[in-house]
């Protein structure tokens, strides 16, 4: 029954989801909202459900004294003085007149969020610009034929992209400008190739869709 | 002489203001020739329900105005009318009212009195719904023109759609008599033109979308193509499975974190447990995890949903005790770190740069991060798998990772790991409707080439 019971959930969910991509009468339409309402519970729960777990690991690790156990420590401390302000803002927010929300701009918990944790997830997006860097540097070595074409076409591309392509190529007709050929390696078969694995990402998701709801695949009940 | 020269500006003054007036007066005239001629009203204006929906939604068309970039060329938008008695008015207040309940219950707590002021206000606001659709029969008593949209000039169409919810502010109920008028109005609003008016109409839902056949066909053959490898394969014949190198690398990979002692780090990615390649991952996940199990090597698996973690936890933990080492699974092995994603990026990040796992394996959904992660895992010096199905992503993968399963590989992945007939069979399906597509777009390419949009006609999809 431990497997059974949620495979028929899924098949039924499954086809209900189906049916109402076809049927949109009412009461097919409403099966999206419920569904979606019934899984932002669930949803809403398993938040507590990862905070213990969270707490309860670091917690582990601190009191073993694991390797680099300062950083559990850290994470509890910040937790407990987020969701601190978090609750405190929201009790002094419901009783103050006019109502605020503990997220509104000048509460505590907002002046947290702007200037600590905003400014490390800024930090940390900003890193993406210096890893593209070491990427490109790495793919662009033309060990190869397919990756001298793959160093051509970008090359093409960013100088393409800026001013300075077209004032090179300003002495040939603009349709063999370099911002055209940048146009064309994107617009052709840059298209073509993500059109092609965007096709075999649909039969790939229709597949596994099928064999999700008629209950073939079931690795993710926790059994093999 | 001073007082002389003030009486002679005084009297400038007041000529300067005669004058002045004169002017304004001239001014105005001008204005009075320029003034607009009322435009040509709009011609076949029809309304009907919107076809292919579920209803709540009235469909508007009619040809331009003959002073719509021609004649006067005065016409510089349309306006949608609809008439609404005052009925609808009363739904207004009673909402406006429910409001305020539901405020004070905020403010004062789910106090009796408000409960039942409350059900009140919600049996009053039923029984007005219930009279809506008499109270359109009444037209063109009780009621009044309510604009209910606009669009620019040179448009031939407008969707009068509401909502679905009764307690909505747009609520547009099914079945019941409309009536719809279209203003051509000029840039003197108050200078238009409407037409005659259209009515009754009324919506409703449809019990098919037929815009929606080619894809009922498409699962139709799809589901036949399933069924038919399913059995042949349960019927004991052998099916070629085309092989996936990165895949294959997963047992190199498990082997040579076994050799070097170092842990196996598994990312599901930010996926929820809704997404087909986070279910995906799971069965990969699964297989990873009994191997490990088997080579007693570290598994770490830090994930960023609360739900997705939960599941994770009991694949592996269902993998460790399939390979018969129940014990060996730690509770610290599927753990949660944040729902924020430079937050989670930063913990990944961390977790490989302390811990130097020895194989990186990614699956599942990747956004930004996927870069930050591949290439901190590259400098870490782990082998590195990916899988995603999201295009944007890929390129990162393929530079940073040693491995990557592109798109559609990664759901074919989890049906080649099991190598159960079944799944096998699903496999060969999805292989065939590939070919497929593949053929039916060759022979789209060539008629359209020719101009027969007839061929690619047929597979056009209606939202």
């Amino acid at each position: 029954m431990k497997r059974e019971i949620p495979v028929a959930i899924t098949f039924i969910v499954g086809t209900a989801y189906l049916i109402a991509y076809f049927i949109p009468h009412e009461p097919f339409n409403y099966f999206e909202n419920w569904f979606n309402d019934w899984f932002a519970v669930i949803a809403a729960f398993a938040i507590w459900l990862g905070v213990l777990n969270l707490i309860k690991i670091s917690t582990i690790k601190i009191v073993r004294k694991s390797p680099d156990w300062p950083y559990s420590v850290l994470i509890i401390v910040s937790f407990i003085i987020i969701v601190f302000f978090g609750f405190y803002e929201g009790y002094r927010g419901l009783y103050a007149n006019p109502h605020y929300s503990f997220r509104d701009p000048g509460t505590s918990f907002d002046w947290l969020y702007v200037n600590v944790y905003t400014p490390l997830s800024a930090t940390m997006f900003a890193l993406l610009a210096f890893f593209v860097a070491s990427a490109s540097y790495r793919a662009f070595r033309a060990r190869n034929f397919e990756a001298t074409l793959l160093l051509l076409a970008a090359f093409l591309v960013m100088l393409g992209r800026v001013p300075v392509g077209d004032i090179l190529t300003s002495w040939l007709p603009h349709q063999y400008q370099l911002s055209q050929w940048a146009n064309w390696i994107m617009h052709v078969p840059n298209t073509a190739g993500q059109r092609a694995i965007m096709i075999g990402i649909a039969l790939g998701l229709v597949s596994t869709s099928l064999r999700i709801i008629l209950g073939l695949e079931r690795s993710y009940l926790g059994n093999d | 002489m001073n007082l002389k020269l003030i009486v002679i500006f005084l009297l400038m003054l007041c000529l300067g203001s005669f004058a002045l007036a004169e002017t304004n007066t001239v001014n105005k005239d001008s204005t009075a020739v320029d003034s607009i001629a009322p435009p040509a009203p709009v011609t076949m204006f029809k309304a009907f329900d919107t076809p292919n929906d579920h209803g709540h939604s009235i469909t508007l068309n009619w040809q331009l105005s003959a002073d719509d970039g021609a004649g006067q060329n005065s016409v510089l938008q349309y306006q949608i009318y609809r008439w609404v008695p005052y009925l609808m008015d009363s739904l207004t207040t009673l909402r406006k009212a429910m409001t305020t309940v539901k405020e004070e219950e905020i403010k004062r707590g789910h106090e009796k009195v408000l409960k039942k002021e409350m059900r009140s206000l919600k049996k009053e606001y039923n029984a007005v719904l219930k009279e809506l659709p008499s109270a359109h029969k009444a037209y063109p008593n009780n009621g009044y023109w309510k604009e209910v949209g606009k669009v620019p000039a040179g448009t031939k169409s407008y969707k009068n759609t509401g909502s679905k919810e009764k307690e909505s502010q747009d609520y547009l109920p099914d079945l019941t008599d409309f009536y719809y008028r279209v203003d051509a109005v000029t840039k003197d609003s108050t200078v238009r033109a409407s037409s005659k008016v259209f009515g009754p109409v009324q919506c409703s839902g449809q019990w098919f979308n037929t815009g929606r056949i080619p894809v009922l066909v498409a699962v139709i053959l799809f589901t036949f193509l399933t069924i038919y490898f399913v059995e042949k394969a349960k019927n004991g014949a052998k099916l070629y499975v085309r092989p996936l190198s990165g895949i294959e690398a997963v047992d190199d990979a498990i082997g040579r974190a076994t050799e070097m002692g170092r842990p196996i780090l598994y990312i599901l990615g930010l996926g929820s447990v809704a997404d087909i390649a986070t279910i995906a991952s799971f069965t990969i996940l699964s297989r990873v995890a009994k191997q490990v199990a088997e080579y007693q090597t570290e598994l770490l698996v830090p994930t960023y949903d609360p739900l997705v973690m939960a599941v994770a936890q009991e694949v592996v933990k269902s993998a460790y005790l399939d390979a018969g080492r129940p014990d060996d699974y730690k509770e610290d092995t599927v753990h949660f770190v944040t729902q924020s994603q430079f937050a989670y990026v930063a913990a990944v990040n961390g977790i490989m740069l302390r811990e130097l796992p020895a194989t990186n394996i990614y699956m599942g959904v990747f956004f930004a991060e996927s870069l930050i992660l591949a290439e901190t895992g590259a400098l870490a010096g782990s082998i590195q798998i990916a899988g995603t199905d999201q295009i944007a992503q890929i390129p990162f993968f393929i530079v940073a990772c040693d491995y990557t399963l592109i798109g559609e590989e990664l759901y074919a992945a989890s049906a080649y790991l099991g190598r159960e007939p079944l799944l096998l069979g699903s496999l060969k399906a999805q292989d065939y409707a590939k070919a497929l597509v593949i053929i039916l777009a060759i022979i789209g390419l060539i008629m359209s080439n020719f101009g027969w949009t007839q061929f690619t006609d047929l597979f056009k999809v209606a939202n």
